[in-house]
């Protein structure tokens, strides 16, 4: 298995930076060979780039030498993120960077800029280490929609990560990196860190600057973390948060700096927890929810209540509205914002001899854009349409508002946050949803009523249920990341000591071999078994 | 082109009166040719077949709405209402013209090479 250095927590390893144990050098060429070793097996990784990772290594080195050289203080200000690796996803604007969000209609474009993450990001001192795999466009939850072939989960290597933003998900679960940037529209960071056992979060709607990230739904994507902990996961939050001028739906408000000092002690987290109101949707508890996942779920809360916390019933009576909403808005939006993709600027350019500059569109857009991405664009383009606006779009808005209210009117009664399942079940295999887009879209039943709403949500893990990993998702109102986070650090510390939380992906291992099967090879072998 | 346009016209008009309470009318895959035309995709035969089947059977899904009296019920586009937000107009550096055409399927010099737009069929 990895490097020691790959399954440290990176507040873990930013003590060991300062304590002069290790170098951003060292972890990051542990970083790149775990990576390197496990994409033929997992393929969570488009773009690995080695030689910008290590220079920017050395620069962080050279920074923490230099605050040294300034005495204490100067080492103090140094963010935790200085020298340890980040996976983007790779829909992220990285300057000279590729950036195909997923998509043959971008492959090999290079994006001429940072985004403002990745600006953050840098002078932070965080070393990227490369962009990741993900459904194209960000639509889909398995992965199995991106046109550069799916990606395998650690925990079982024929089943997917979840999506979109599995190549990051599955790269922290892996250990190739501590941190991992992904984006949530309708459940994408949060599903898929279920999935793979992992924390992810989606900040409230304007809490990170979209500016230089492909857009998907704008009136729903937000970016935010993954991590193997909550603590590294604020981290990372605090990092990428905050007012950007280029985005005018990043909000003016201000980023605490105490998500960089998030309880340490486990006693000192657990006592957060007490007196705190939790609500429990019931209607998050749909048919065809596995049972292991509800059992999974129903354990939390008792170790919830047992650490000082109430937890009460609560209706949210809209939930059930959620997925039509849902698939008529962000549709909607998407097929607007793809509307860009004409081969003219940059990107794909199919030119038909002797054919007008529509029949350019036509060729360019149905050769460059895969199955998924055309179904939502259709569905959006109808849903927009003359005379099916107002039946469709404006009708979804107006839900949407009732979707909100539920929340609001939970919030507005008391309760601190909720607790619910992130996914109805655990992973599946290659192939179980996609012939059946209902059935996928499915997948995000408990977490895109909390994009329609524009609220933070955190998945974090909680058990294993016949092996593979159950999510727990704590749900706040705007901009009560903070307060998200230390409910979940708080209940990390309860669960410290449960059997489950020791355990590693079964089939890290299985990556590690030379000549393991691709997870292209998998889909094939399961689609003829 | 121009032809299949005409062909798609479609009964999208005929079926929107006040639509909002009615159930969701099936696609015929006039419907769909059409859809995809004002969405310039390309799609093949096969495509289309496929299609017509899965967007009807997620029309289904969006029919559960009707079941919601929402006339009373303002639509919400945006969900942290934020009032419009200006920023001053203040001149800064932008990318070199080469960097913001280095990703131009067809350049000559510091332009992009497009398709004619006016004149032709396509007009």
């Amino acid at each position: 298995m990895g490097d020691p250095l790959t399954r440290l927590p990176g507040h873990a390893l930013a003590s060991a930076l300062r304590a002069g144990v290790t170098s951003s050098r060292e972890i990051v060429e542990a970083s790149l060979a775990l990576a390197e070793r496990h994409n033929r097996a997992l393929n969570a990784w488009l773009t690995i780039d080695r030689d910008r990772a290590l220079a920017e290594a050395d620069a962080a080195d050279a920074r923490l030498a230099a605050a040294r050289g300034e005495g204490s203080d100067a080492v103090a200000a140094l963010h935790p993120l200085l020298g340890l690796p980040v996976a983007l996803k790779d829909l992220v604007s990285l300057a000279g960077g590729q950036c195909t969000a997923g998509s043959r209609i971008l492959e090999g474009y290079v994006a001429p800029y940072d985004a403002h993450i990745t600006e953050r990001l840098r002078e932070v001192g965080a070393v990227i280490l490369g962009k990741t795999n993900m459904d194209e466009f960000a639509m889909g939850s398995s992965n199995e929609w991106s046109a550069f072939g799916p990606v395998s989960n650690p925990w079982d290597l024929d089943r997917v990560p979840g999506g979109s933003s599995g190549g990051s998900a599955t790269a922290v679960a892996a250990g190739h990196v501590p941190f991992g940037i992904g984006t949530d529209t309708g459940g994408s960071i949060r599903q898929p860190a279920a999935l793979t056992g992992v924390v992810g979060m989606k900040p409230t709607y304007g809490r990170v600057s979209r500016y230089g990230i492909v857009a998907f739904a704008s009136s729903l994507d937000q970016i935010g973390p993954f991590a193997r902990d909550t603590r590294d996961a604020a981290a990372l939050l605090h990092a990428v948060a905050g007012r950007d001028e280029r985005d005018s739906t990043s909000a003016p408000v201000s980023v605490p700096d105490e998500l960089l000092q998030l309880a340490s002690r486990d006693d000192e987290a657990a006592a957060y927890l007490q007196g705190k109101r939790l609500g429990l949707p019931r209607e998050y508890f749909v048919a065809g929810m596995e049972p292991g996942v509800e059992a999974g779920i129903r354990e939390a809360v008792r170790a919830l209540e047992a650490a000082g916390a109430t937890v009460e019933e609560v209706s949210l009576p809209h939930t059930d509205y959620g997925l039509a909403t849902y698939y008529i808005v962000a549709p909607a939006e998407a097929s607007a914002n793809l509307a860009r993709y004409d081969g003219v600027r940059y990107g794909l350019s199919v030119r038909e001899a002797g054919g007008d500059f529509i029949a350019d569109y036509l060729a360019t857009r149905g050769a460059g854009f895969g199955p998924e991405v055309k179904r939502r664009i259709m569905l959006g383009t109808y849903a927009l349409s003359a005379g099916y606006y107002d039946a469709f779009y404006v009708k979804a808005q107006k839900v949407r508002t009732l979707i909100k209210r539920d929340f609001d009117n939970v919030f507005g009664a008391g309760i601190d946050a909720l607790v619910a399942p992130t996914s109805p079940t655990v992973a599946f295999q290659f192939g179980a949803r996609i012939a059946d887009p209902v059935s996928m879209y499915l997948s995000d039943a408990c977490t895109l009523p909390v994009n329609m709403a524009g609220l933070p949500g955190v998945s974090v893990p909680c058990g294993l249920s016949d092996g593979l990993p159950v999510g727990l998702q704590l749900i706040g109102p705007a901009w009560s990341e903070l307060e998200l986070l230390r409910l979940g650090r708080g209940y990390e510390a309860v669960t410290a000591g449960a059997p489950w939380r020791g355990v590693e992906p079964a089939q890290l291992r299985l990556a590690d071999e030379r000549d393991a099967a691709t997870p292209m090879e998998r889909r094939a072998a399961l689609a003829g078994a | 082109m121009r032809g299949w346009f005409t062909a798609g016209a479609c009964h999208a008009g005929d079926r929107a009166g006040g639509g909002y309470d009615r159930p969701v009318a099936a696609l015929s895959r006039a419907d769909v040719e059409h859809v995809a035309f004002l969405a310039r995709l390309g799609l093949t035969a096969d495509e289309l077949d496929r299609l017509e089947g899965q967007l009807n059977h997620i029309l289904e899904q969006y029919a559960k709405l009707t079941e919601l009296d929402t006339s009373a019920i303002p639509p919400t586009a945006q969900t942290i209402e934020l009032e419009n937000i200006l920023r001053d107009d203040v001149a800064t550096p932008s990318l070199a013209p080469d960097q913001v055409l280095s990703n131009a399927p067809q350049r000559d010099g510091e332009f992009i090479v497009v398709p004619p737009i006016l004149g032709g069929d396509g007009g």
